[in-house]
């Protein structure tokens, strides 16, 4: 069981809790085995820069390279290299989030219109699975 | 002697922290009654402010300790360099590239976080490892 995303001076994480909940941020510091220093950059993502601790956050991918207590224009400048927003809206995770987020606003019409999209989608499955065991 | 009762309080004001975006390694001089007499003690705390590292102190001697806020006199307080720390736990949080993962991710429905299961009974035990 090889650990691929690490708690450290430039990891990108999602804030699962809190005002901030469903924004990114980067770790700019650790402070102890309970919580970091993090920060948005706030003029990207919104979130200033705080402590919290990992109970509240999720480890992403993505990293960003910075020396510890970056600035916060050292740190915009690192995100728009990385071009790191544009890679976390292509991920599958992003991706689920979005969707979920959709899904909660969706209105009845909607709704009908996803019933609809479904009962096509599972009928051109169905043709094609009798297809493949004829 | 000075105690309370020979004393008068004449001020009390919050020291507001010079700069509380970094993290800084305070250490603190204690004098604290335990239930069998009273002991000098020094620790070492990691926080942004003083006043977070105190309360840090005063947390740590309840819990380690079971020293009552009323029985702890703090007698020196000191931002310390990374290299003049002296307790391990400090010490390898302050080290350059210091990069760790998370291993056993719990989750708890404290709180309104997600819990670790969304029924009360499963059979199939929740994933811990998150990467």
């Amino acid at each position: 069981m090889v650990f691929k995303r690490y708690v450290e001076v430039g990891r990108v994480v999602l804030i699962n809790y809190g005002p901030d909940a469903g924004k990114l941020a980067t770790i700019i510091d650790i402070v102890d085995q309970n919580k970091c220093l993090i920060d948005g950059p706030a003029n990207l993502t919104g979130v200033t820069r705080q402590v919290i601790p990992y109970g509240r956050i999720a480890l992403t991918d993505l990293t960003v390279k910075i020396s510890r207590n970056a600035r916060q224009k050292t740190l915009t400048a690192a995100w728009t290299e990385g071009d790191i927003q544009a890679k976390w809206d292509a991920t599958s995770w992003a991706k689920k989030l979005a969707s979920k987020k959709k899904r909660a606003t969706l209105s009845d019409f909607d709704r009908f219109k996803v019933m609809v999209a479904r009962k096509q989608k599972s009928s051109i499955i169905a043709k094609k699975m009798k297809e493949l065991s004829a | 002697k000075m105690k309370k009762t020979t004393g008068e309080i004449l001020d009390c004001v919050e020291i507001v922290e010079k700069n509380s975006r970094i993290v800084k390694n305070y250490g603190i001089w204690l004098r604290y009654s335990s239930r069998s007499g009273t002991h000098n003690m020094y620790r070492e705390y990691r926080d942004l402010k003083l006043t977070g590292a105190v309360t840090q102190l005063y947390n740590e001697m309840a819990g380690r300790h079971r020293t009552r806020p009323r029985s702890i006199q703090i007698i020196r307080t000191a931002t310390l360099e990374a290299s003049d720390l002296k307790r391990v736990n400090g010490m390898q949080f302050a080290k350059k590239n210091v990069k760790f993962p998370l291993p056993h991710r719990v989750a708890s429905a404290k709180r309104n976080m997600k819990a670790l299961s969304s029924t009360t009974f499963t059979t199939q035990r929740p994933t811990t490892f998150l990467g």
